[in-house]
């Protein structure tokens, strides 16, 4: 017997909080960066699971969506760490506050 | 018990794989310089695609590694490398006590309710609309639903590659200009 599909949304849960809960408190905006692709597999593995549980290749071909978009968020979302960086020689959070009126 | 009729090896790449997640993302948390959160990532990344070949994803799991592992985090190492962002010393977490508190009961209100949900009733009872996962290989079957039923999603996604792509160079090349006019 195979294991069961709830262990793996169990794993996939403990994944996600681990990344959301580094999302809200880490300052480094890299590594907040980070911690949200560790949400976005997180989710992967949910639809993989879901997938196989029943049986439908639709969650295996959502998972191919969400890498696209992912690789697409990271180089726009690097992009804007590297002009943010250049112009005021900061990546933490807390600095860069100018949108706060 | 339902562990006795789980085949062993199943269960050590499982434990084993989960093991490495888990080691991935809390070494990613509580990394101080953020090259080695990076490397944590890699981990983790690893251990998910361990995860997605257990559940006959195969092809997502090679896509997983060439994607992540190979593109999306090199990205990273050299924006951390090249730019020497590294070098700047900061507290790693937020200094406001109750903000981590926070953080810490929202993120377990959101495990309670997934594990509610992951134990519970999940199933919808509608029907497939892509196909069935076990008609075939894996390949074979991704390909063929990739190719016909979300062939329109699929260009798009050709189209949100080059906006990223064009956007990332705009951003670059502005800041550039702007520099020269500066000096």
């Amino acid at each position: 017997m195979t294991i069961p599909g709830s262990w793996y949304l169990v794993v996939a849960a403990l994944l996600f909080g681990l990344g959301a809960f580094g999302v809200l408190t880490r300052r480094n905006v890299i590594v907040m960066f980070m911690s949200l692709e560790l949400m976005l597999n997180a989710v992967n593995l949910t639809f993989v699971s879901y997938a196989r549980m029943l049986n439908d290749v639709g969650g295996q071909v959502d998972v191919f969506f969400v890498l696209v978009v992912a690789a697409a968020e990271v180089v726009v979302g690097l992009g804007i760490i590297v002009a943010i960086f250049r112009q005021r020689a900061t990546v933490t959070a807390d600095d860069i506050s100018s949108l706060k009126g | 018990m339902i562990l006795a009729a789980i085949s062993i090896p199943q269960l050590v790449v499982f434990v084993v794989a989960v093991a490495i997640v888990g080691v991935g993302g809390v070494g990613l948390l509580a990394a101080r310089h953020t090259v080695h959160s990076a490397l944590f990532l890699v981990m983790t990344l690893f251990g998910v695609a361990i995860l997605f070949i257990e559940e006959g994803a195969e092809f997502l799991a090679a896509v997983q590694v060439i994607v992540y592992a190979g593109a999306i985090v090199v990205l990273f190492l050299f924006v951390i490398m090249l730019l020497g962002v590294d070098r700047v010393e900061v507290p790693a977490f937020v200094a406001d006590r109750n903000r981590i508190v926070l953080a810490g009961v929202g993120v377990l209100a959101v495990l309670v309710e997934l594990f509610y949900v992951a134990s519970g009733a999940w199933s919808t009872g509608a029907s497939s609309q892509s196909g069935s996962l076990s008609s075939g290989q894996n390949l074979g079957v991704l390909a063929r639903s990739v190719f016909t039923t979300y062939v329109y999603p699929f260009e798009l996604t050709g189209a949100l590659l080059v906006i990223a792509v064009v956007g990332a160079v705009v951003l670059s090349k502005r800041l550039i200009g702007r520099r020269e006019v500066d000096r």
